[in-house]
């Protein structure tokens, strides 16, 4: 008898392991549509792994409060990279997010001197608005549009200074739009992005001289593999304005919803030259937990 | 006072019970409506019958129609969305009272007629077919899931499956009211 039970719990273990069971695990309703609550941002903004969409995070729709959170890591050669943060999606209408952004330096700290393993760390306040459109429904060539603005609080701001940034906060702001193409099971993002951030601010912002925003370009490519899969590309344009040799960015990612809570994004991310050290290529790994 | 509540009692429980046989739905004038009995719907109010009624246009080629087993794959298909979302707690009282012999008849119409598989679509408009329902977008994501796991149920290949919703989705401003 006891046997018998302890191979029923095995069973039913195995069975909340198992992909093909995943239909089955408990889980708590939201009104999306899976995956279409995007994924969490290095800025803890919804969107790819890197770049922000028109997405609202959390799984509520046009009468709901959605929450979303996340933790994040990448391994890079020189670096170390962790971010976590929360977000709310307020009838799919508004998402108000925040997130920590925690910078290893690793050996990189010693040799510029500001000590081995100095962490680099930031506070990410966004705040986005989804102006029209829909990701999945109506007219299939109106893409859902979204603006936002996302508040960058560098909590080392003598480093900042030192590497010759004007200021230790920055505002971005974004216009994204962002299109599930369901007849080529193809997401496409492009978000245009006004910045004046270092190497997403952890450098600081602007320079010395003063420079300016700068208009910068993001773009993402999902292909659907099934309700729960996608894998796909990203795109991030950035300024120099420390003339360190900054380069733009890119992703290849994968990214499954393990329950329609849980989703996984795993990513080779190439973040180029990070403070003259080349070659900062590497893995992403990121966790979501959405409601 | 007393007296004139006594002798409304008295009356209330004096009065003459009602005639049996009397035939109340003719004399309050309802009609009983009835199921067709070779098709087992109910009668609807004429229409004009278009295939522009179907939301959108037909897919070329006939390789998605195979992809969803043909007629018989989708007649399948429509009925066990109907089905699945019968029971679906989430959205099951909007289709209470409605004619589900015949909306599974029309629902296989539209995907027949939608994915190629040489159908004509009889049902009306998704406007008028939907006006009344006060559907939100919840409703319709939770209608989309039964149709996927539907889908699912008959292994239709996971691209094939989004170019049926790529025919659905634009039809949303129609069918979301509220």
């Amino acid at each position: 008898m006891i046997k018998k039970r302890i191979l029923a719990a095995g069973l039913s273990a195995l069975a909340l392991t198992s992909p093909a069971y995943a239909d089955d695990v408990v889980s708590v309703p939201g009104d999306k549509l899976l995956l279409t609550n995007g994924v969490t941002t290095i800025e803890g903004t919804s969107g790819g792994g890197m770049v922000t969409w028109a997405t609202i995070a959390g799984r509520e729709t046009d009468r709901g409060i959605g929450v979303s959170t996340h933790v994040t890591v990448i391994e890079l050669p020189d670096y170390g990279w962790e971010s976590h943060g929360l977000s709310v999606g307020i009838a799919n209408r508004i998402e108000l997010s925040y997130a920590r952004q925690n910078f290893d330096t690793r050996n990189v700290g010693a040799a510029l001197g500001i000590g081995q393993n100095y962490k680099l760390n930031q506070d990410v306040y966004g705040a986005k608005l989804r102006l029209f459109g829909d990701l999945v429904y109506g007219n299939p060539l109106l893409p859902q549009v979204s603006v936002g603005l996302e508040y960058k609080h560098n909590l080392d701001r003598p480093i900042a200074l030192a590497v010759g940034a004007a200021n230790s906060e920055g505002t971005d702001f974004t216009l994204s739009a962002t299109k599930l193409f369901l007849a080529r099971s193809l997401l496409v993002d492009t978000t245009l992005r006004l910045t004046k951030a270092n190497q997403n601010g952890l450098l600081g912002f602007g320079n010395a001289a003063d420079a300016g925003y700068s208009l910068q370009f993001e773009g993402s490519l999902g292909y659907q593999l099934s309700r729960r899969a996608v894998i796909g590309g990203e795109f991030r344009t950035k300024p120099d304005n420390l003339g360190l040799g900054e380069k733009n960015w890119f992703d290849l990612f994968g990214a499954y919803a393990l329950t329609d809570n849980v989703t996984l994004t795993a990513a080779y991310v190439d973040l180029g030259s990070i403070a003259t050290f080349n070659d900062q290529r590497g893995a992403f790994l990121s966790a979501q937990l959405a409601f | 006072m007393f007296v004139l509540t006594a002798a409304a009692i008295v009356a209330l429980i004096g009065q003459q019970a009602p005639a049996q046989g009397v035939d109340w739905d003719k004399q309050f004038g309802v009609q009983e409506k009835v199921r067709d009995p070779k098709t087992g719907e109910f009668p609807v109010d004429p229409y004009t019958q278009s295939n522009a009624n179907a939301g959108a246009t037909p897919v070329k080629g006939e390789s998605l129609a195979r992809q969803f087993g043909g007629q018989p794959g989708i007649r399948r298909l429509a009925e066990r969305t109907v089905e699945l979302s019968e029971a679906d707690p989430r959205i099951a009282a909007i289709f209470v009272s409605h004619d589900m012999v015949r909306l599974k008849r029309t629902l296989f119409e539209q995907f027949c007629y939608l994915l190629n598989a040489g159908c004509n679509y009889t049902g009306r408009d998704m406007k008028t077919a939907h006006a009344q329902m006060g559907l939100r977008k919840a409703d319709l994501n939770a209608l989309v899931e039964n149709l996927q796991k539907a889908m699912r149920e008959q292994k239709v290949p996971f691209a094939a499956q989004n170019r049926l919703l790529a025919k659905l989705a634009p039809m949303s401003k129609d069918v979301i009211t509220r």
